[in-house]
């Protein structure tokens, strides 16, 4: 009976194999899939057992954990919490995090690879995994200029330094407080939740880099007038057709200047005088004449259509798909389909003051280990160049023009050239329009470009327009930077 | 003529009090590190759980001393090692349950059935003085067995937990039938295979060139067959009906020797779990969980997958070195201390830790297997080999159940999981092993003057079972001199007794 009990133990040993295998599989090679299913609600437990890392701006920690005596061991605490919601986001045991605490995750809760040695030391010396340091971009000084000119007002609001690239200020409003969000009683996160979702004026969406878009009006026209110039064709002082009113071929339907005014003589007006009151025809007219093809071009190369990440996720503005030319006149005066984020449109902005070279706009400067050594550190990264420099500089004074002569008026700021472009958009439907102001400053040495859009006219409502609305907010915030 | 000194391997008795200080060592530094790792300071029960595990080892090594001087000494240092970490996980689960307003205790009850399992591991090892007395009464034990196994059936006492009928009620103390039967069942297998196995062996029918048995011994195994079904079908429990049938198929190989005997096993067993899926909801519902525990809706489905999954993210959790005593979050699976507590052992030890669990038991089991080799009768080898069998069926089944290996059945982890009836019946089958490795590593009789008798050993050598089929032992010749050797499974130096 001996051999079969030996053929037995071998039976025993491969049952004992094949357990060690299955073992090494669950608990070794599928950890990373089992640890991100959806449903692992271990993972919130395990996330929350951390000491997760501080999210900083200019050496303040906007969201840090705080350890609390219950069953998650840390409390996630935002010090400004509305002001900087759109971009740490919340961290939530109910919900899947936002913003930049997701996108940030692996830093923040010390798993990315970069900290693998400090991971490594705390292993031997039993202390507690910490996690890592993420330093943004962001200047406090034109975040808070941009919500204090802001009110009440809905809206959003871009800064971004043109050399670089660096985003100065990124705001939404109205916000919300993700302090309520990352409370550890469910119910009470529900509740809250279910407050901001229910809330008319929709806290949740970051309508600086997402949101639902909006038509960009008048500030449209620098991409026409980019792809105007860069034909060669063209120069500031070019005499254009500005007729009064232009029919759009194919349809009944006309345009006309803002307010039906009349733009130059009534029939024609320089490019440089067009800019500077805004006139809807010239711009619609030269774009029929350059074909959807060109318009689409010139817009790609400042970014519509480009998914981008800095870290956070940023919708692509997309330009629509006219299909005639009627169409296309209403797209090159930011109608029709044209949605944009401000994002895009401060891009806008900063590749002509940054000579025709546009950088990658990006929010974090260090990620840092528990030991706040860098581990990693955001270099500037050229994204395109849409416009040659002399395009550039062209375009340059023409809307500094604006700021001196023309809509721009209320963007002035003492001692110092602006350069700027408004825009009233229309929204479509029954509400007040959009307005827009987008510019960059000092023209000479540009360390500022913004974008601001106010929804629905903000406070003046039906009576607002880009300049007396949003040129405001954008002062603000570059005064902020000079001021500095 | 020059005599061989036999170099006789020592009984162990002093590598065994060494192991055993590890053993608790091991279970009490693991309730230590529970209570720093939940409360931040040590236990205040830590002296009377380290008093029982400390005073469990030395009343065992003192009596396996006094009565079975020869007993493999890894055994029992490798089970009061796993009884240890048990209770450490079953405390710490228990803190777990109070923290969250739950009733804890599961530890006392566990601690207090250590000292009732080890006691009755004492009373086999002084009772029992040798292992062959079990053999006298098979249809008893048989009988017994199989009443045990259906009594969760019978009115009144039987009773049905969590939708499994396994459990009776008497007097109030619950337990499951099923742990005591399985060593009564072992015990009547054995008997009544040693007795039957040349019938069992005659050759029958060749079909497709395979020895089938003659129909007439196809009765006991379909007895058992229908036995098991009832089990799986009616009792709900899919990895009793499983463990026993295991059990009786390994036996009877080990007595025949015939693969014949587990292919007709398994086909048998196969066609009733397959009638079993298609007939009964709650064995396809298992196997659909297994396939598809992943999907969402099996997930969140009433009785889904959701226990599985949760215990598989408490592994993964732990990765390769856990997440230290008391750091994880292994009451967040169901019934973490019993059927799942190799998950929360996974968690808070790692893979490491599993690993190494692991290995107990696969020593724990060879070294069952190793006596069954080494003992001389061919019940003992039946019964050793049967039990050892089962502590390793019975970890396949559960371990590879909450690892998605195979499909999920109710067991109990042999020592490790909280209950009573698990318990007792386990250091009961240890003592068993106990008993028969101390037969099998006491010293053969001293052989006398070279001679006559010599040639009566290699006569008896000859008849023993292995030797007596041809081409399979190392033939011995009248006349050569045969040196007594110490005793093991290759020169028997004594007529195994059928």
């Amino acid at each position: 009976m001996n051999t079969p009990i030996r053929r037995l133990s071998v039976v025993v040993l491969l049952m004992f194999a094949a357990l060690m295998v299955q073992v090494t599989l669950v608990q070794y090679g599928r950890a990373d899939a089992l640890n991100n299913k959806e449903f692992n609600t271990r993972s919130v437990y395990r996330e929350y057992g951390r000491d997760r890392g501080p999210i900083v701006v200019a050496g303040n920690e906007i969201a840090f954990s705080e350890p609390v005596d219950d069953a998650f061991g840390y409390q996630r605490v935002y010090t400004d919490g509305p002001a900087y919601a759109p971009i740490t986001g919340y961290f939530s045991v109910v919900f899947q995090a936002s913003g930049m605490e997701k996108a940030e995750n692996d830093v923040l809760n010390g798993s990315d690879t970069s900290l693998l040695l400090s991971r490594i030391r705390t292993l031997f010396t039993g202390g507690q995994q910490r996690g890592g340091t993420v330093e943004l971009t962001v200047d406090p000084a034109v975040q808070e200029a941009a919500l204090e000119a802001f009110g009440d007002q809905r809206g959003a609001a871009v800064a971004i330094e043109p050399a670089t690239g660096r985003i100065l200020a990124l705001v939404s409003t109205p916000s919300f407080d993700p302090n309520v969000l990352a409370g550890h009683d469910t119910v009470a996160v529900n509740e809250a939740y279910q407050e901001l979702i229910d809330d008319p004026d929709r806290p949740l969406i970051n309508r600086a880099i997402g949101g639902d878009q909006y038509p960009p009006g008048s500030t449209f026209k620098l991409i026409d007038l980019a792809m105007i110039l860069e034909s060669g064709d063209y120069g500031p002082d070019s005499v254009v057709p500005a007729p009064t009113e232009l029919d759009l071929p194919g349809t009944s339907a006309t345009i006309h200047n803002p307010g039906g005014s009349v733009c130059g003589s009534g029939g024609e007006a320089t490019l440089m005088y067009s800019l500077q009151v805004s006139c809807n025809t010239p711009f619609a007219n030269l774009a029929m004449e350059f074909g959807a093809e060109a318009l689409t071009e010139q817009a790609e190369a400042f970014g519509f259509g480009r998914d981008l990440t800095i870290p956070l996720k940023v919708t692509g503005s997309r330009l629509g798909d006219p299909q005639n030319d009627a169409q296309l006149a209403m797209t090159a005066i930011g109608q029709f389909d044209v949605r944009v984020t401000p994002l895009q449109m401060a891009m806008v902005s900063a590749a002509i003051a940054n000579d025709g070279v546009l950088m990658k706009p990006y929010l974090v400067q260090t990620e840092r280990g528990p030991d706040l050594r860098v581990t990693s550190s955001t270099e500037p990264v050229e994204f395109s160049r849409p416009v040659s420099p002399e395009t550039a500089a062209t375009m340059t004074e023409m809307m500094v023009n604006v700021v001196d002569n023309g809509t721009g008026a209320p963007a002035r700021i003492a001692g110092v050239d602006v350069a700027g472009k408004t825009g009233t958009a229309q929204t479509g439907n029954e509400e007040n329009q959009h307005a827009w102001f987008t510019s960059f400053a000092p023209a000479d040495d540009p360390q500022v470009a913004v974008a601001v859009v106010v929804e629905n006219g903000g406070d003046l409502a039906g009576e607002a327009t880009g300049s007396k609305v949003a040129a405001p907010i954008a002062r603000a915030m570059m005064e902020a930077v000079i001021g500095e | 003529m020059a005599t061989v000194a036999a170099a006789r391997p020592g009984a162990g008795r002093g590598s065994e009090l060494v192991l055993l200080a590890v053993a608790v060592a091991i279970g009490v530094g693991g309730l230590a590190l529970v209570g720093l790792g939940v409360e931040g300071e040590i236990p205040g029960d830590l002296p009377v759980y380290a008093a029982v595990l400390a005073g469990v080892s030395v009343a065992l090594h003192l009596v396996l001393r006094w009565r079975a001087p020869h007993a493999d000494p890894v055994m029992v240092p490798i089970v009061v090692a796993l009884t240890g970490l048990g209770l450490a996980m079953i405390y710490r689960l228990d803190l777990a349950a109070v923290a969250r307003g739950r009733a804890g205790g599961a530890a006392d009850r566990q601690l207090l059935w250590t000292l009732v399992g080890a006691a009755a591991a004492i009373a086999v090892i002084v009772l029992l003085t040798d292992h062959r007395l079990l053999r006298r009464l098979p249809y008893l034990a048989g009988g017994a067995g199989l009443l045990l196994l259906l009594s969760p059936l019978l009115p009144v006492i039987g009773q049905r937990i969590n939708g499994a009928q396994l459990w009776v009620n008497v007097a109030g103390v619950q337990f499951q039938p099923a742990e005591p039967a399985k060593i009564l069942l072992a015990i009547f297998f054995a008997a009544y295979l040693v007795t039957h196995r040349d019938s069992l062996t005659l050759a029958g029918p060749k079909v497709l060139g395979m020895q089938l048995p003659r129909i007439a011994d196809f009765g006991p195994l379909l007895i058992v067959w229908a036995a098991s079904i009832v089990v799986l079908v009616v009792q709900r429990d899919l990895g009793t009906s499983l463990l026993f049938f295991g059990l009786f198929v390994a036996m009877l190989y080990v007595s025949t020797e015939r693969v014949s005997w587990i292919l007709i096993g398994l086909g048998l067993f196969a066609v009733g779990v397959i009638l079993a899926v298609n007939t009964f909801g709650h064995v396809a519902a298992r196997f659909d969980i297994w396939l598809h525990a992943l999907d969402p809706d099996v997930y969140f489905a009433p009785y889904g997958s959701g226990q599985l999954v949760d215990g598989l993210f408490g592994l993964a959790a732990g990765g390769l070195l856990g997440t230290g005593w008391g750091q994880g979050h292994p009451y967040l699976v169901p019934y973490a201390n019993s059927d799942f507590i190799i998950a929360s052992l996974g968690e808070e030890l790692g893979l490491t830790g599993l690993m190494a669990i692991l290995l107990m038991y696969l020593i724990l089991i060879q070294r069952g297997l190793r006596a069954s080799i080494g003992v001389r009768d061919g019940f003992g080898k039946l019964l050793g080999s049967g039990f050892a069998f089962v502590i390793a069926f019975q970890c396949f089944i559960i371990v590879g159940g909450v690892t998605r290996l195979i499909p999920l059945t109710g067991l109990t982890t042999p020592f490790l999981a909280a209950g009573g009836s698990s318990l007792v019946s386990n250091w009961i089958i240890v003592a068993i092993l106990l008993r028969i490795s101390d037969a099998a590593r006491s010293p053969a009789p001293e052989a006398g003057p070279l001679g006559n008798e010599t040639v009566a050993i290699a006569i008896d050598a000859l008849r023993t079972d292995d030797a007596a089929r041809p081409g399979r032992e190392r033939p011995v010749t009248p006349g050569t001199p045969v040196t007594p050797v110490a005793p093991g499974d290759e020169y028997p130096t004594q007529e195994l007794r059928r």
